[in-house]
């Protein structure tokens, strides 16, 4: 082979992942030598869980089609789930607006021009309850992208459901209340790290006492992975991040690891280069079961398992030819589903335009269901397991995440090494090299620097409400208007109180929402309480 | 570059939108390219944004938004230049921007738009071409 290599080159000197993992040119038994079928790779449902975290995985139910959608007012998003879940569509997530990640209400002068914009303003009670208008929310999954203030959400939420009857226990969904990340990538600040931690132990004891379906966190690389970082970055951090909420829970909370961890969730990204997608999800199965079982001693084998949920990567696509965003997504996604994803949302072709029209999120969700119906990639679990290729980059990536691991630990912790912002400089230098290598032509994206025509064709666009914002606030203020004000003022101070103390505040979070406190004006007693954190700027 | 000093840049944030990749990314190719570069940081209002383009003495303003809020906060930082006598900063703006909204951009004083893939080749050289140092000793009373 060698000689025949120095007659005929190559095409490039060096073969390497998205990540700039090297790849070699062929994978042989001598690769995969030291792989032991029982320890490594074994059977799904069972420890260490490589193959899948159910014993039927997809012969037995397919992924959730979840597909993360918000705009606009709550009925305008309203809307959009019933059209989603009319064509098949089996799991709800919400995308919200800046102001509501933020904890801002609508009316806000930091939130001019936000309202409704990348996600669904929702200030108060009355805006969630016209969100899941007529969803049956014993009968559907729901997941909220929201982080600082996800315990008011939650609470918006599980309020809901109280109102119309149906028990916590008949309830299901995610909130993803994954601060950590926030801090090295997402961005959607509010308190300090100690405070921001605290809150999500609090909801993590509330979600396993009297919400148990719930899953009070998804701790997610999925924004690490959109920030910059690579698939071994993205799945070190990760971990990392859910070691740190373990460890809090456990000393905070004195719960038994076995009553919480199973209900620990994750969140991945999927980016474009396949085989080292794939490896990246087997690996973090194999991991999350190490670290549980060992680290922790979680005896119950559902404390061991990580399930996930994954998105297709919204930093692969591009604005131009972006109908070839199509075809991106189709690859992002089946490497998640050849990587046992619980869960998939598939970004729409004209996301990095505007948010998604109907059009664009009615083929996304379909690429989804061809996958799953038409293709036979569901037919049988794992199908990549054995090859000599895909277990010898699984290994490595795994090899790799531990090392992160290991220096994360030697500082202190996760949240040591963001305060030494560790993290986030690797991000930030894998960001830049990458984007360095597609400006120098090593790694190519067909319509920017190949095959680029200069062409511009557009889809049609998503167009907002001019009016959405004014709406949204006279709605907010019509509600604090009409609502019991001793009463809201009420529970927001016995809030105030209970963040001085060591106890739980969700119950006093419900009250809150109950007597329609808005979203702001229960931010504003932690940001009271707690301090704001906010970035500083920076001369280069 | 038409005169002796190096052009100043100001990347920056506005609004609450937490997409800095491609701010970073872009600030590190200015610096890299020769230019003077500060970047905001996060979260920042219009109001704060033109406070420091003058305090720092910037030739140019990058404006990055993926939030859909940028037909109200680009245009502020353009009004608020104006209210200040700085209208010789040069503002360029990027981020998630349906295709109509840029002839409105542009109209509104920003002077060009960057959408997701574009190069950052194209964005510095564009810098060089078109970026004319403020003569800030004269407009300073």
């Amino acid at each position: 082979m060698e000689r025949s290599v120095e007659q005929k080159p190559e095409r490039m000197e060096r073969f390497s992942t998205v990540s700039d993992v090297e790849v070699k040119r062929i994978y042989t038994p001598e690769d995969v030598k030291d792989l032991d079928f029982a320890r490594d790779i074994g059977y799904p449902g069972t420890f260490p869980f490589t193959r899948g975290c159910q014993p039927s995985m997809y012969r037995g139910r397919e992924w959730t089609f979840r597909m993360f959608s918000g705009m606009g007012s709550a009925a305008d998003t309203n809307k959009r789930w019933h059209l989603l879940l009319g064509q098949g569509e089996t799991g709800l997530s919400t995308a919200f607006d800046f102001p509501t990640l933020m904890g801002y209400d609508s009316d806000c002068p930091r939130a001019r021009g936000e309202c409704g914009k990348c996600g669904v303003a929702i200030d108060t009670l009355t805006d969630l309850e016209i969100l899941t208008d007529s969803i049956p929310l014993d009968g559907v999954t729901t997941s909220m992208t929201i982080n600082p203030p996800a315990p008011v959400l939650w609470a918006m939420y599980l309020a809901v459901a109280e109102k119309n009857g149906i028990g916590w226990d008949k309830i299901g969904g995610t909130i993803q209340n994954d601060m950590l990340k926030e801090f090295i990538a997402q961005k959607t600040l509010m308190l300090p790290p100690k405070p921001s931690i605290r809150l999500i132990s609090d909801t993590v004891e509330f979600g396993t006492k009297y919400v148990p379906r719930w899953n009070t966190i998804s701790i997610s690389g999925y924004h690490i992975r959109e920030a910059g970082s690579t698939a071994v970055q993205e799945l070190a951090f990760t971990l990392a991040d859910g070691i740190a909420y373990v460890q809090d829970v456990l000393e905070r909370k004195k719960l038994d690891v076995d009553s919480f961890a199973p209900r620990l969730s994750f969140f991945f990204n999927s980016h474009l280069d396949f085989f080292e997608e794939i490896a990246k999800f087997r690996a973090a199965r194999r991991m999350w079961a190490k670290i549980m079982r060992y680290r922790f001693k979680a005896e119950d084998p559902r404390s061991w398992w990580m399930r996930f949920h994954t998105q297709t990567a919204g930093c692969s696509l591009v604005a131009q030819q972006p109908y070839n965003n199509v075809i991106r997504t189709t690859a992002e996604a089946l490497a998640a589903v050849m990587g046992g994803t619980q869960s998939l949302h598939t970004n729409s072709l004209d996301e990095t335009l505007a948010l998604p029209s109907e059009f664009a999120v009615t083929i996304a969700l379909r690429t989804q269901q061809i996958i799953a119906d038409e293709i036979g990639v569901a037919n049988t679990i794992d199908p990549m397991a054995g090859s000599y290729f895909v277990e010898s980059l699984t290994n490595e990536i795994e090899e790799r995440a531990w090392e992160y691991i290991n220096r994360i630990d030697e500082m202190g912790g996760m949240l040591a090494a963001i305060e030494r912002g560790f993290p986030q400089r690797e991000i930030a230098d894998a960001a830049y090299h990458y984007q360095q290598q597609i400006e120098g032509g090593e790694k190519v994206v067909i319509g920017v620097n190949k095959y680029s025509t200069g062409e511009q064709v557009y889809p049609p666009l998503l167009q907002m409400s001019e009016e959405l914002e004014e709406e949204q606030i006279a709605r907010t203020i019509e509600v604090k208007r009409t609502r019991d004000s001793r009463k809201a003022l009420q529970s927001l101070n016995a809030l105030r109180a209970a963040c001085k103390t060591d106890k739980n505040m969700m119950p006093y979070v419900l009250e809150a929402v109950k007597a329609y406190a808005t979203e702001q004006e229960i931010c504003d007693v932690w940001r009271g309480v707690f301090g704001e954190y906010r970035e500083s700027s920076v001369h280069l | 570059m038409t005169s002796g000093r190096k052009l100043r840049i100001l990347v920056a944030k506005p609004g609450l939108d937490g997409h800095d990749r491609g701010a970073k990314i872009l600030a590190r190719a200015y610096r890299d390219a020769g230019f003077e570069v500060i970047y905001s940081g996060l979260h920042q209002t219009p109001e704060q944004i033109v406070q420091a383009a003058l305090q720092e003495d910037v030739d140019l303003i990058g404006l990055s938004c993926l939030s859909g809020a940028h037909m109200y906060l680009f245009p502020r930082v353009i009004d608020l230049l104006k209210e200040s006598k700085a209208e010789d900063i040069t503002v360029i703006g990027g981020g998630i921007i349906p295709m109509d909204d840029i002839p409105k951009l542009k109209k509104a004083g920003i002077k060009e738009v960057f959408l997701p893939g574009g190069s950052l080749k194209d964005m510095v050289d564009w810098a060089k071409a078109n970026v004319e140092p403020c003569r800030y000793g004269e407009r300073k009373e």
